[in-house]
């Protein structure tokens, strides 16, 4: 197999996200983890530009990398004060987490590679912003205006649900 | 040619990551993230089969998109109950949760 720019592209990212993901849960600073986090989702948004779902990518850096990570950063620093670092976990606390997480992904990876997939064919080419609208607003076999409109009520709710949990009484 | 598997062996690393982080953190932000990490796992997952496995579909590339807005809602309700819980507890360990009295 040659080594292409696409493999080479590819490599770095997964070494990255591989490397921030795991950082992001072992890193002792609550802030450095939400930092490391946002690198896994800029990773991630990589990953989808290389998938050619381009529209896909901006929307996890809009949202994710945009939003969620700011709403993260402000949450900590509200309410964490200076200096606090994790506390030191017990070894006998902290060995069946590492122990479940290595089995399972142990069960995954077997699993994963086992399988026989059916034929899978990439097909570059990108997806065009015209054909998701159609299918977005489409209310006939392959259109998802039902989940769109369900996707706004539900963040309708979410909008009210967080004022009202997190007002000042 | 990038096979399809070396995609999800970097989601599946991504999930474990944070399940372990899941198990093993004691702040609630560290378990939310955790959380964040798994649901993007998944997410790549979705659009990874929508490309290779069905690439005439849209099924997993709207999937993941819907999987974004809920998870952005999702997080936007949590960090409330969280900045309400300090706001009660003054802290958010997840030791000083054993009474969920206001």
């Amino acid at each position: 197999m040659e080594i292409t720019l696409e493999f080479l592209v590819f490599l770095v990212l997964a070494v990255f996200i591989c490397a921030c993901s795991i950082l992001a849960v072992t890193t002792k600073r609550i802030l450095r983890a939400a930092t490391y986090l946002l690198f896994v989702l800029f990773g991630t948004a990589g990953i989808y530009f290389q998938l050619n779902y381009s529209f896909l990518g901006a929307v996890q850096l809009l949202i994710y990398a945009g939003g969620i990570t700011v709403l993260y950063v402000f949450s900590i620093l509200l309410t964490s004060s200076q200096g606090d670092k994790a506390e030191k976990l017990k070894r006998s606390k902290f060995l069946p987490g590492l122990l479940t997480a290595v089995a399972g992904f142990a069960v995954c990876l077997f699993i994963t590679l086992k399988n026989q997939f059916i034929s899978s064919s990439f097909e570059h080419g990108e997806l065009e912003v015209k054909t998701i609208g159609h299918a977005l607003m489409g209310a006939d076999k392959y259109g998802y205006v039902l989940p769109f409109e369900v996707i706004s009520v539900l963040l309708l709710a979410c909008i009210i649900g967080g004022l009202l949990i997190a007002r000042k009484r | 040619m990038i096979n399809i598997e070396y995609y999800l062996i970097v989601s599946t690393i991504m999930m474990f990551a944070g399940v372990y982080g899941f198990f093993t953190r004691r702040n609630l932000l560290a378990i939310l993230i955790s959380v964040e990490l798994i649901l993007n796992s998944v997410d790549i997952n979705f659009a990874v089969f929508n490309r290779f496995l069905f690439p005439g579909q849209l099924e997993g590339f709207f999937f993941a998109m819907f999987a974004i807005g809920v998870s952005a809602a999702e997080t936007a309700v949590a960090i409330a109950i969280i900045i309400n819980i300090y706001r009660n507890l003054r802290n958010i360990q997840v030791r000083n949760m054993n009474e969920m009295k206001g």
